[in-house]
């Protein structure tokens, strides 16, 4: 029995270093110039890609949370809200396809704090590349996600009855301006992720962010009904602008007040929280 | 490949860096000579890894000043970074990637072309024998491949200077030859290594000079045989069959060796240290004697060994303290925060 074991087993191969196969490697070769900043962003995205890959289970928290959502909401508000959870369905649909997705921004945080806790930062910022490089990256990889949470709602929503008079261009604009604004809130989380000890910390002030900044907004029900305070948080709340965009391009039409503010906020938020990012990820 | 004008590959004078209430370094200065490996000897929380961190660019020192090839690690640190790789204590891959990938990514990274990435990649597993391991997660390695793939990542792009962070802690003796193998290999191509290890055996089997740290400071800087003079090259541990007997076997011991003798707690046991003049001959052939002198005097000894001095005696010898292992290792991960 053991004999047989030991001839069909695999011989265990102990590595014996080769001086000659070192040597081929240790080789000085040409030093390459060092990619370009989009070069360098884009081949950290390729690596949130792979994880992908790698650990699919990830991808929950884009597909079947999303899901829970919307069916959640539409037959719990609908009814009372509309006449019916259909007809609700018209006016909420964009509202929590921008919930979903803000919310999981977080985890461009979660996932930071990950890798720092892990020692593959440190290899990454030896580094010579272009400094935000691996952020970028790392938010490329998110955009991904968020599409394919958004994408994962229209599709929900579709079966559910949710008609958009803009038709496909309109669903792509209005997609196609949550993608620019969670990229540019992503920001944030990448701040908290570098400052905050530990992921659960992260998590915690996540929610604390974003249950306020998604459900004090007009997501769920007009703001008329609301009093007065509540309205003027809403009213500046970059969620309110951000829904009523998407909102009025899967309509068709285009509501140019609240898509500048909406341009003004992610602009603000990738300088403001851009910069306190890179200052923290240099400083260390 | 060195700093012409000095032949350093670090220079670092009176660095200083605080966590907290900890300094971790207290004035550190270091000269590291280019071409050769350089040993950082000390205990855990001595400030070994904060000393590599600051010299790798991932932590600014509170103050002092460190040049690497010339080049100043806080205001040049792009051109340090051109030039060095740092392997540290805690796996520096992704692990949710396999092995090929990882070195694929780097090498992109470093400006490589797709199929020259890929090329590199795999040389470096067949060098480092992992290419069976290639397609497999990096959290799939055993304790020994996973160094080899660090190592590997490190020599990707042929780095003036690697800085290598405890590189056998925690490792099985095969693999830490193994990594001893490697490192001389790389070190043969003009590479300068700066490692740190909490073993003087390791320093002195691959080290051409050796800094003692403590407390964030250098306390003894020299050749492994410089220190070791220092030190004395070894200890014999003698043990007696009969407790009533160490009162004479102490009195040998003295006679023959010309050191005093430690009486231990164990009342059969006693040490001395050899080889006060550093040579490793020496120390054995007075051990010998030593030990045929205990003979002759018709005492029994159950056991009877000479060994290396430990980092404890070493750091007993220079600062009249043994080796703590200060608790600060936390800060020093801290430093990745």
């Amino acid at each position: 029995m053991s004999d047989t074991a030991t001839t069909t087993g695999r011989a265990p191969s102990v590595y014996v270093p080769s001086t000659e196969a070192l040597a081929t490697v240790l080789a000085p070769g040409e030093r390459p110039a060092p990619p370009g900043p989009l070069s360098a962003s884009l081949t950290f995205g390729w690596r949130a890609v792979l994880k992908i890959k790698h650990v699919p289970e990830q991808l929950f928290d884009v597909t079947a949370f999303p899901i829970i959502m919307v069916l959640m909401f539409t037959y719990l508000f609908g009814g009372a809200l509309a006449d019916s959870p259909r007809a609700y369905l018209q006016f909420f649909l964009p509202g929590i396809m921008v919930t979903s997705v803000v919310m999981i921004t977080m985890y461009t945080g979660v996932g930071l704090n990950n890798d720092i806790s892990k020692g593959v930062f440190d290899r990454i910022r030896t580094l010579p590349v272009w400094r935000p490089a691996a952020l970028v990256g790392m938010i490329f990889g998110d955009v991904l996600r968020y599409i394919l949470a958004a994408v994962v709602i229209l599709a929900v929503g579709l079966v559910l009855g949710f008609r958009p008079d803009g038709g496909l261009p309109g669903v792509l604009a209005g997609i196609g301006l949550l993608v620019v604004f969670s990229f540019a809130f992503s920001w944030v989380w990448t701040f908290f992720g570098l400052v905050l000890r530990s992921e659960k910390s992260v998590m915690g002030v996540s929610m604390m962010v974003l249950f306020p900044l998604t459900f004090l907004s007009n997501v769920f029900v007009e703001p008329a009904t609301m009093p007065g305070w509540l309205q003027a948080f809403v009213k500046v709340n970059p969620v309110t602008h951000l829904v009523a965009s998407v909102r009025a391009a899967m309509a068709g039409a285009t509501d140019a007040t609240n898509t500048t503010w909406l341009l003004l906020w992610s602009a603000g938020f990738v300088v403001v929280f851009g910069t306190l990012t890179m200052r923290r990820y240099n400083r260390r | 490949m060195s700093n012409r004008s000095t032949g350093l590959a670090v220079e670092a004078d009176g660095l200083t860096r605080s966590f907290g209430s900890t300094r971790a370094l207290d004035g550190l200065d270091l000269r590291v000579p280019a071409g050769a490996v350089y040993g950082m000897l000390g205990p855990n929380g001595a400030g070994k890894t904060t000393a590599v961190r600051v010299l790798a660019t991932l932590l600014r020192p509170d103050g002092g000043t460190a040049r690497v090839f010339g080049h100043d690690v806080v205001t040049e640190a792009d051109a340090v970074r051109a030039r060095m790789s740092l392997t540290g204590q805690y796996a520096s891959l992704d692990e949710d990637l396999t092995g090929a990938e990882n070195l694929v990514l780097l090498g992109r990274l470093l400006g490589l072309g797709r199929p020259a990435a890929r090329e590199r990649a795999e040389a470096l597993l067949a060098a480092f024998g992992l290419t069976e391991a290639a397609g497999r997660q990096v959290k799939k390695y055993s304790g020994g491949m996973r160094r080899r793939i660090d190592i590997a990542a490190s020599i990707l792009n042929t780095p003036d200077l690697l800085f290598l962070d405890e590189p056998t802690t925690g490792l099985d003796p095969r693999s830490r030859n193994q990594v001893w193998e490697i490192v001389r290999a790389v070190v043969a191509h003009g590479t300068t290594v700066l490692l740190t290890t909490q073993y003087l055996d390791e320093a002195d089997q691959l080290a051409g000079r050796i800094a003692v740290v403590d407390h964030g400071r250098v306390i003894a800087e020299g050749t492994p045989g410089e220190l070791k003079s220092s030190v004395g090259s070894g200890t014999v541990h003698v043990r007696l069959r009969d407790a009533g007997q160490r009162p004479r076997a102490e009195q040998v011991l003295r006679t023959t060796l010309n050191v005093p003798v430690q009486l231990a707690a164990d009342p059969v046991a006693l040490t001395a240290r050899v080889g006060e003049d550093g040579t490793d001959l020496e120390a054995g052939a007075q051990a010998a004697r030593a030990l045929g002198e205990l003979a002759r005097a018709g005492i029994v000894v159950d056991d009877f060994s000479l060994g290396q001095p430990s980092l404890d005696e070493v750091f007993l010898a220079l600062t009249d303290h043994p080796a703590v292992a200060a608790d600060d290792r936390d800060d020093e991960l801290e430093a990745a925060r």
